[in-house]
């Protein structure tokens, strides 16, 4: 079921985020979050996520299995890579599916450092593997590739591709190119209102 | 090489203050040069070894050092569970508060007389220790758990860690620093008070009732030597148990 946003209003105080902004997230596919900053694009995804209340509207057809990358890593620190990992996944999910997830964006070397010391690309690549393993039927990145060179990038790009197939991705970035090479469908907000 | 050096610089300033301490205790007890009133710390060391050798020594520190710990762990065990529950539920916060409040203002000599009334000698130190115990570990423990990261609870919530994963994974780790500080202090407050408790309920075959003894026979090289075996006992006490929350932490890091 596609997910359908009519007459979203959100407001902090005076200050109004969203006001009759509406959208449709289509289902098992990649829709892009994109806008100039404090448009209210991380409001909207975590009203999605149901961490935020919406003063007005309705949105409809949002799965309750969710994942994200928050737009900070939120990370256990003193933990290492598989065990944050293993923190969201189900017990049917072994440490080696874990490890050869993490392998894959290039964490070889690094997966049994504790968190708190690695780089913050590296940290953003564990939050990434650990929306993705979780169970989840839709997946909220907020600027997941925030901080990754180029080539990491392009890795971690891929990564997402091949691990979301049959999944609602939902990924707030200010990056074209970004919605461009995974393609998917973009969701302008450009203050209240949506362009698709 | 840097750390070395200091590192023993530190251990020869440490020596250096304890051999004046020494120093300053032996000439004040020659210039006083009465023993019921300060014993030099030669006397007590020779005391001390006679009451090595004495039958009673090793049970009395069993008797205290089992009444102690247990009322310490108890204290423990029940201010965590009582700050979990205040964590989770305002409405509990409230209703402890006045226990809280009424068990740290209290002094302890008042709770030793009625708990005299209360209960039997065998269990008298480990409640007492408890008592002094619980409001540290709770008050510690509650602001340990209000001030974990919201944003790592939020994470949590959405996706749907079970509250085990969540102790163990953030509130453990987000509450080290509060628990090492609160059983650090509280620890030194249960030998006091237990033994404390002991002198003034006379425990037979206790700590308490050797410095109760002590007092009575004006034994003044016995108070001093057992005093320094109470001193030794709780500060090797608190270092085990500090060593074992560090090691728990490590071994939980590793997971």
């Amino acid at each position: 079921m596609d997910i359908v946003i009519s007459g979203l209003t959100k407001r902090y105080g005076e200050k109004t985020v969203l006001e009759n902004f509406n959208a449709v997230i289509p289902e098992k596919k990649m829709t892009f979050i994109m806008g100039p900053s404090g448009c209210g694009k991380t409001t909207l995804i975590n009203i999605l996520m149901g961490l935020i209340e919406k003063d007005g509207g309705t949105i409809t057809g949002v799965p309750s299995l969710k994942s994200t990358v928050f737009q900070e890593d939120r990370l256990c620190e003193g933990f290492n890579a598989i065990s944050n990992v293993r923190l969201v996944c189900e017990n049917k999910v072994k440490n080696q599916d874990i490890i050869s997830h993490l392998e894959r964006i290039g964490l070889e070397n690094n997966i049994l450092k504790p968190v708190i010391e690695l780089s913050g690309g590296m940290r953003r690549r564990v939050a990434v593997v650990r929306a993705v393993l979780a169970k989840s039927d839709i997946i909220f990145m907020d600027e997941p590739f925030k901080g990754l060179d180029e080539k990491t990038k392009e890795k971690t790009m891929q990564y997402v591709v091949d691990n979301t197939k049959g999944k609602t991705v939902v990924i707030v970035t200010h990056d074209i190119d970004e919605a461009n090479t995974l393609g998917g469908k973009i969701i302008y907000m450009n203050h209240f209102k949506s362009v698709s | 090489m840097m750390n070395s050096t200091i590192l023993n610089r530190n251990r020869i300033e440490k020596l250096a203050s304890a051999a004046f301490a020494l120093l300053v205790w032996q000439v004040s007890a020659m210039l006083i040069g009465e023993s019921l009133l300060i014993v030099t710390p030669i006397a007590v060391v020779k005391r001390l070894f006679s009451l090595f050798t004495e039958a009673d020594f090793f049970p009395s520190i069993g008797y205290s050092f089992l009444r102690i710990v247990i009322g310490f762990l108890t204290g423990l065990i029940v201010g965590s569970l009582m700050a979990a529950v205040a964590g989770k539920f305002h409405l509990a916060e409230i209703m402890f508060q006045p226990f809280i409040i009424t068990i740290k203002s209290v002094p302890v000599a008042s709770f030793i007389i009625l708990c005299l009334i209360w209960l039997s000698m065998g269990t008298l130190s480990s409640f007492i220790s408890f008592l002094m115990v619980l409001p540290i570990i709770y008050s510690n423990i509650l602001q340990g758990i209000k001030s974990t990261d919201k944003k790592l609870l939020e994470m949590a919530e959405v996706f749907r860690v079970g509250l085990f994963r969540r102790i163990l994974f953030i509130y453990l780790p987000q509450l080290k620093p509060y628990l090492i500080s609160a059983c650090s202090v509280a620890m030194g407050l249960a030998w006091k008070s237990g033994i404390a408790a002991e002198v003034i309920g006379v425990s037979n075959g206790s700590i308490g009732e050797k410095l109760y003894e002590a007092k009575i026979y004006y034994t003044t090289a016995d108070l001093f030597a057992w005093t320094f075996i109470i001193v030794v006992l709780s500060i090797g006490f608190e270092k085990l148990f500090l060593y074992l929350i560090k090691k728990f932490y490590a071994g939980l890091e590793r997971l």
